[in-house]
């Protein structure tokens, strides 16, 4: 029969001759192949201890951002929520009181801001909708949790650290994935 | 009145003790050692994580062996359940008593020989309790009253009696050469000549691979083959009972390494060193120690071949095993026995026809 490509390779059945029948040099081949593997560098990166860098585009753990005075940029419009196709995010919206500027940057803001990371696919739409650059997705992943409701994560898991008080917090979740990490937004 | 040498007692006891925790020890960490060499020989890291290094990973292991639930089949024979992996712990440490650990040390003004009975039929002591090992594996598996417990100590069984038969054909022509049966006076007899190795190359190897299929390592396992016997003749098997069976395996192979290197490698002896002349330099309690790292060195480094073999070879099949043993091993061992008493015959003819 023709073969139908070249990969074609046939199987040798002549039978062994007495040096192969003897075994003891083919295990003696196989035993320095695997002595050989003694001097060879493993791959494994010791995972707790050291970890992967994960690449630019990596997509992970939303944050709700902050300006550079501190105040919670997000407005509760909603339209990351309509963006989202997993419908993890929601939120409830509330007026900026009189004396609440240092806190709420625009005069609404979100109240109550949940994303469910269960069912969150980590697109990225949110961000991309998002017309204050307040929520953004960082190079962390969602650690690992007992039970179903450790998974939503609610306002207080979300924001990012006050960049004031505690710079050094802000500058570490900030990461480089935010847009403008000096603070300013694409607000016009 | 019965009077007894209280010293002796009190020294013998002190060796057996040292002997059995000895080999306790170096069992469990052959199993860290066994995963270690795996890990390195499949370029992985190994156990890494209790302790540095994960050095305490034996304990760990020991630790949740101890707190797994310990299962007695009902339908199993109670007695012989428990009497198996006692029986497969007993041989495997026996091994241990005439073996000659080092020559002897000099302490509160006595010579104390390091080994526990320099009995003067030492090899056939050793035939003799390797043979009762099989009864561990052979009782432990019939009294699971489990078809595959069964078929892995029915393998096993038959495997070690085949492989008995080579491996005492083989030594044989060793007890030819030496001209003794007792380890101590054989250990004697390569420190300052040649080992045996070189006079018996074949017989050597003969016994090597015996060795291996008397431990039930691969590529020799069938006993214990996961893929055709689930977990074999220790299917049933759970807990610290598992574990003894487990750890029998090490010891049998320590004890085996020790053999091997007492028999072919010269034992305590240290190579390319004149060793009484050491003694008188260093003193005998020096030299001994000396001459026990040496001997521990060579037998880590048998242990390493052991490990090595495991992870490089795939098991035999049976035939194969049954076919290597009978068909190939038993010939050359009786050739190696021939050849081996007409040289010698030769010898004592000064070499003439």
């Amino acid at each position: 029969m023709q073969a139908l490509t070249n990969k074609v390779e046939v199987v040798s059945r002549k039978p062994m001759t007495w040096w192969e029948r003897m075994y003891l040099p083919a295990i003696l081949k196989g035993m320095a192949i695997t002595f050989s593997h003694i001097f060879k560098k493993n791959p494994t990166i010791n995972y707790p201890e050291k970890t992967r860098p994960f690449s630019p585009v990596f997509r992970g753990l939303q944050i709700l951002n902050r300006d550079e005075e501190g105040r919670e940029k997000c407005t509760a419009c909603g339209l990351c929520a309509v963006a989202c196709p997993a419908e993890a995010i929601t939120m409830e919206a509330a007026e900026r009181q009189p004396g609440e500027e240092h806190l709420y940057k625009e005069e609404k803001y979100a109240a109550k801001y949940e994303i469910n990371m269960l069912r969150c696919i980590f697109c990225g739409f949110c961000e991309e909708a998002c017309p204050k650059d307040a929520v953004y997705l960082s190079e962390t992943f969602a650690p690992s949790n007992f039970q179903r409701k450790g998974f939503i994560y609610g306002k207080d898991d979300l924001l990012i650290p006050h960049p004031v008080n505690e710079p050094e917090a802000f500058a570490k979740a900030r990461g480089s994935r935010a847009k403008n990490p000096e603070g300013h937004g694409n607000e016009h | 009145m019965l009077v007894i040498d209280w010293a002796i007692f009190i020294e013998k006891l002190v060796l057996i003790i040292s002997v059995v925790s000895g080999s306790l020890v170096i069992a469990m960490y052959s199993t860290y050692m066994e995963r270690k060499v795996a890990a390195v020989l499949q370029d992985r890291r190994g156990p890494s994580r209790a302790g540095p290094f994960g050095i305490l990973q034996p304990l760990a292991d020991g630790l949740k062996l101890f707190f797994k639930e310990e299962i007695i089949p009902s339908f199993s024979s109670k007695f012989l359940f428990i009497l198996g992996p006692c029986l497969a712990m007993l041989t495997a440490m026996m091994i241990g008593a005439v073996i000659p650990w080092g020559n002897k040390v000099h302490l509160f003004g006595r010579d104390i020989s390091l080994q526990i009975a320099d009995i003067n039929i030492g090899v056939l002591y050793i035939f003799g309790v390797v043979s009762m090992g099989v009864y561990g594996i052979m009782i432990g598996g019939w009294a699971s009253n489990n078809k595959f417990s069964l078929l892995g100590a029915m393998r096993a069984s038959s495997q070690i009696i085949s492989y008995e038969l080579a491996m005492g054909i083989s030594l044989i022509a060793l007890l030819m050469v030496t001209g003794t049966l007792s380890l101590k006076e054989m250990v004697g007899g390569q420190m300052d000549h040649w080992w045996n190795i070189f006079k018996q190359p074949l017989g050597f190897l003969i016994f090597l691979v015996c060795a291996f299929a008397e431990c039930n390592r691969t590529p020799f396992d069938l006993a214990e083959a996961e893929n055709e016997l689930v977990g074999g003749y220790h299917t049933e098997y759970s807990s610290m009972k598992l574990g003894f069976y487990l750890f029998a395996e090490y010891i049998n192979m320590f004890l085996s390494s020790a053999v091997m290197v007492s028999l072919f490698f010269g034992g305590y002896d240290i190579p390319f060193v004149n060793d009484v002349n050491l003694a008188q330099n260093i003193g005998i309690n020096w030299a001994a120690i000396l001459q026990g790292l040496c001997l521990f060195g060579k037998i880590v480094s048998f242990l390493f071949l052991f490990m090595w073999v495991r992870w490089t070879i795939p098991r035999f099949r049976y035939d194969q095993l049954m076919n290597l043993g009978w068909k190939i091993l038993i010939p050359m061992a009786l050739f190696n026995m021939i050849v081996t008493g007409g040289l010698i015959l030769l010898k004592q003819n000064n070499w003439h026809f």
